[in-house]
């Protein structure tokens, strides 16, 4: 294998498996670090210049950075970093002095955002610190789009949302809420010098061929608009029996709203075996906390209507049977299953919809009517028009309308002075030696062995008699600090330099985890069988130095290295040393 | 400062017939200095006693006083040990093994504690063949004291301080198979494919089984004109052979590349399978043997691998015919019977 080039920015970047799963990349261990000095407002900060909600996604975000948690491959659980973010949020102290402090000299361009949503919030935040006029247009009568229409106030109360909504809209953005944007082509004939669409996909899926759909319509809500009424509160109550259709995160929220609006026997019917549901692990252990029971491998086949009133459902049981690696759910044969209800909400799924952009507004739209979004730039066809969030290729989640939107936000900004779209900005890195003394570092290297702690929760008997009281306590300083020294510190890095080395083979005798051999080359897939632990998980890189004098090469498996420091300490040269490595995703501007 | 060796391991650590990983072979976190020499040799230790599927329980490790004999403390923690007096570790180990001969006796000694105050315990151990492992951490200076030249040092070696040392060293492989030791092998901390095969090599042996590894003083005889320095060493060495250590029942699946292909069957049915790098050596044939010593420091090389091997002589306990069992476990009954058998010996006596 060729030597490796640390001077990439990506290499080191990809070691950092959280700041990299992590479709906005926040620098995860950089601001878990400052939460165990409860440095709260510094890890507020942090989190809010990359991901821009904070409070928000430390209650709801969809944690992609937690499988991919070194940890999870070394012990049995990943740090639990979306709760982290939130004692940070919890915990920060005065913010605003922190944030960019209008009013920013014009210059001169507007823009106008369509939706509400974290990715037009976010295009917001990027764009108006540097002079844009913005106007956000959405029909709610507040911002924050789905998060406020679809997470429920038990998971994220109203307080949080307002506050992180508005450090945006007090940046100087004209909004237009309650504001229904019906032509595309009115806007753009407008003196807007850029649009940005960021208006989500509103349209939830139904049933309509199902029989018994019409006629029970009265008891048969779809689940996101259901959602939106209640947070709305145009509904309040809800029948004692209930079923919720589907098996997604929108259906966990369905079924303990549920439990709040008067459902006392609520049951999630699901087409599909448990263990395939699409709604997060946490999700479905909390609906199940809250006496809801899962019923899974059942396909719905009818609404049972009475007189005019909803009686029921009825669903034929089926068994998942696997044929070419594909999943097909077979029928058992066995009799319908009846399962009454006084109401029963869809939450199968949603779609979008573009009901307001005309065909002919110069946007080409591909054969599903999805709009033909370049996936690097956000641009469409329309030199004006740049898409965001769920609006571009379909339901994802907030973190990943964040990061559309500051790259949309990039692509505005070039395209507005004029350069190629394609120009991006490199990303900010910093590699800074962490060696203080023969064996100190500027990290607390120590490995704890702690399992993860687990968030509290309020007494059920009080959450469920109120939708608005939060469910989860969140982790006390004490928890926070406790589980942030979980954290592994990925971001500092193992960096060797060939010429130092005496191959004295100190580091690879103290490597708890036998990351490092010292072998005669080979190509990669010879190289990973050569070490001292084959390196079997190719997702994770080889860190291979240039020859060394004796011919070998150092070749590091950056699988499960713990960032201990233990082979810098035992390096008598300082061949290797521990660097903080801080990549950041440089934003507009 | 980290005290405490994280308890992760790689989670895919294999296990050895007993169900153990290489972890329950391992000590304490070292103290030594950084890119210490014998911090390899206690890792080469840890992979050998673990391959060999040794019971931690069923070994003692035994060490005198210097840096090398720190060491114990850093390998195999759940095994008995005995950090006793300067250069008297043979002393111990014969008694220890006099009163129970099941367990492997493993010792770790420096070039001091070996061939200066422990030479006279060093030479009478080899005479009597005592069933052990004798490693010395043959680094040539006196680490502990700041780096005093030894009597490992080789004559014109230069120290830290800039002297050149004036007097002749002593070769302890060449002593050991002069004085008759049956297991006398040379290696280099450096060299663990070398290394390991050696000592498991060692384990098996019937008898006193010597490794002298150079293990280079990263802090005090690194420098360059030192002749026990990484850089000085790897330039020097020269093996007589390559070697695997096959156990009993496994099939022998190396490859050999070049030159001949030799096998030694051990006391215990496992095989050193060797491939001869020195065409005029044989390591059963001891003026063979004493030849390529003699050789190699006429030349300025540094011989290593398996120098001689004598596996007909007979140990101490054979020497001495001590009893079947292990003296330790010999009760009261077992050594005065009482009356009624002094009577019958009495009765036969008339």
């Amino acid at each position: 294998m060729k030597p490796t080039d640390i001077k990439d920015p990506e290499y080191f970047h990809k070691v950092v498996d959280c700041q990299y799963a992590c479709p906005a990349h926040t620098p995860v261990p950089e601001y878990i670090r400052l939460i165990s000095q409860e440095k709260y407002t510094e890890a507020y900060m942090i989190n809010w210049e990359s991901n821009v909600f904070p409070g928000v996604l430390g209650r709801t975000c969809d944690r992609p950075c937690e499988p991919a948690c070194r940890r999870g491959r070394i012990d049995e659980e990943p740090v639990a970093i979306c709760r982290l973010k939130r004692v940070a949020a919890d915990n920060k102290g005065e913010v605003k002095p922190f944030m960019p402090q209008g009013p920013f000299p014009s210059n001169g361009k507007k823009i106008a955002l369509v939706g509400g949503g974290p990715a037009s919030l976010t295009v917001a935040r990027d764009l108006a610190p540097l002079g844009y006029e913005i106007h956000l247009f959405d029909e709610q009568f507040k911002g924050g789009g789905f998060m406020r229409s679809q997470i429920p106030s038990f998971r994220l109360p109203e307080s949080v949302l307002d506050e992180e909504v508005n450090f945006i809209l007090d940046l100087g953005i004209h909004s237009h809420f309650n504001h229904f944007v019906s032509s595309m082509n009115d806007l753009l004939a407008k003196d807007y010098d850029a649009v940005f669409v960021g208006t989500g996909a509103p349209k939830g899926r139904d049933l309509p061929d199902l029989p018994g759909r019409n006629e029970g319509a009265a008891n048969i809500h779809i689940g996101i608009n259901w959602l939106a009424n209640v947070a709305f509160e145009h509904t309040t109550k809800i029948g004692k029996k209930v079923i919720v259709l589907g098996g997604g995160n929108t259906a966990m929220d369905c079924c303990r709203t549920s439990r709040r609006l008067g459902g006392e026997f609520v049951k999630v019917v699901v087409r599909s075996p448990y263990s395939d549901m699409k709604a997060s692990p946490w999700e479905k252990e909390d609906a199940m906390h809250e006496d809801i029971p899962i019923i899974d491998n059942h396909v719905p086949v009818a609404f049972v209507v009475e007189n005019g009133l909803l009686k029921g459902m009825n669903f034929e049981k089926v068994t998942p049977i696997f044929e070419n690696g594909k999943r097909k759910l077979v029928p058992t044969g066995e009799p319908l299953e009846f399962i009454e209800a006084d109401d029963v909400l869809i939450a199968i799924g949603q779609e979008n919809s573009f009901p307001w952009i005309e065909r002919n507004a110069g946007i080409d739209f591909d054969k599903w009517g999805m709009p033909v979004v370049d996936t690097l730039t956000h641009a469409t066809s329309h030199p004006k028009v740049f898409f965001g969030g769920d609006s571009a290729w379909g339901p994802k989640n907030v973190i990943t309308a964040v990061a559309h939107g500051h790259q949309a936000a990039i692509s505005m900004d070039l395209f507005c002075r004029s350069l190629p779209l394609t120009q991006r900005p490199s990303p900010f890195v910093n590699l800074v030696s962490q060696k203080m003394g023969l064996h100190e570092w500027a990290y607390e290297s120590e490995v704890v062995n702690d399992v993860r702690y687990s968030v509290a929760q309020a007494d059920k008997k009080i959450t469920l008699s109120n939708r608005k009281t939060e469910v989860e306590l969140g982790f006390t300083k004490h928890e926070g600090c406790k589980e942030a020294e979980r954290c592994l510190n990925c971001d500092v890095q193992t960096v060797f330099v060939e010429d130092k080395c005496i191959e004295c083979d100190a580091c690879v005798d103290i490597c708890p985890t036998t990351c490092i051999t010292f072998t005669d080359n080979a190509e990669e897939d010879e190289l990973r069988q050569l070490l001292n632990m084959p390196a079997l998980n190719k997702d994770q890189d080889l860190y291979v130095s240039a020859p060394l004098k004796t011919k070998r090469v150092m070749v590091k498996d950056e699988d499960v290295c713990l960032h201990c420091g233990l082979c810098a300490e035992r390096c008598p040269t300082s061949a290797w040393d521990m660097h903080k490595f801080l990549y950041k995703v440089t934003k507009a501007g | 400062m980290t005290f405490i060796k994280p308890k992760f391991r790689h989670p895919d650590l294999p296990k050895n017939k007993l169900g153990y990983t290489i972890s329950y072979y391992e000590g304490a976190l070292s103290t030594l200095c950084a890119g210490c020499g014998h911090d390899s040799i206690s890792a080469a230790i840890i992979q050998s006693a673990f391959e060999m599927n040794i019971e931690p329980h069923k070994l003692a490790k035994l060490s005198g006083i210097g840096c090398s004999s720190k060491t114990p403390t850093y390998f195999l923690g759940n095994s008995h040990g005995f950090n006793s007096v300067h250069g008297r570790m043979p002393s111990v180990a014969t008694g220890a093994n006099m009163a129970n001969k099941e367990l492997i006796y493993l010792g770790v000694s420096g070039d001091g504690d070996t061939a200066s105050i422990g030479m006279g315990q060093f030479v009478h151990v080899i005479r009597r063949n005592l069933k052990m492992i004798y490693i010395v951490m043959n680094n040539g200076c006196y680490g502990l004291t700041k780096g005093q030249d030894s009597a490992t040092a080789d004559n014109g070696s230069i120290s830290k301080a800039g002297i050149v040392n004036q007097f002749q060293a002593i070769d302890l492989c060449g002593l050991a198979i002069e004085l008759g030791a049956t297991f006398v092998a040379q290696s280099f901390s450096g060299d663990k494919k070398q290394l390991i095969p050696l000592i498991k090599a060692a384990m098996a042996h019937n008898g006193f089984a010597f490794i002298n590894v150079i293990s280079p003083c990263v802090t005090f005889n690194n420098n360059k004109g030192s002749t026990k320095s990484y850089d000085f060493v790897r330039d020097h060495l020269e093996a007589t052979g390559t070697f695997d250590f096959v156990p009993e029942m496994e099939e022998i699946t190396t490859n050999y590349e070049s030159g001949e292909k030799h096998a030694i069957k051990l006391h215990d049915g496992s095989l050193l399978a060797f491939n001869k790098l020195d065409s005029d050596w044989d390591p059963l044939d001891r003026f063979s043997a004493m030849k390529a010593v003699h050789h190699a420091r006429e030349k300025n090389e540094i011989i290593t691998g398996l120098l001689y091997l004598n596996q007909g002589a007979m140990d101490l306990h054979e020497l001495v015919n001590t009893c079947d069992r292990p003296l330790n476990t010999l009760k009261k009954e077992d050594l005065c019977p009482g009356n009624g058998a002094l009577a019958s010996i009495n009765a036969g006596l008339r």
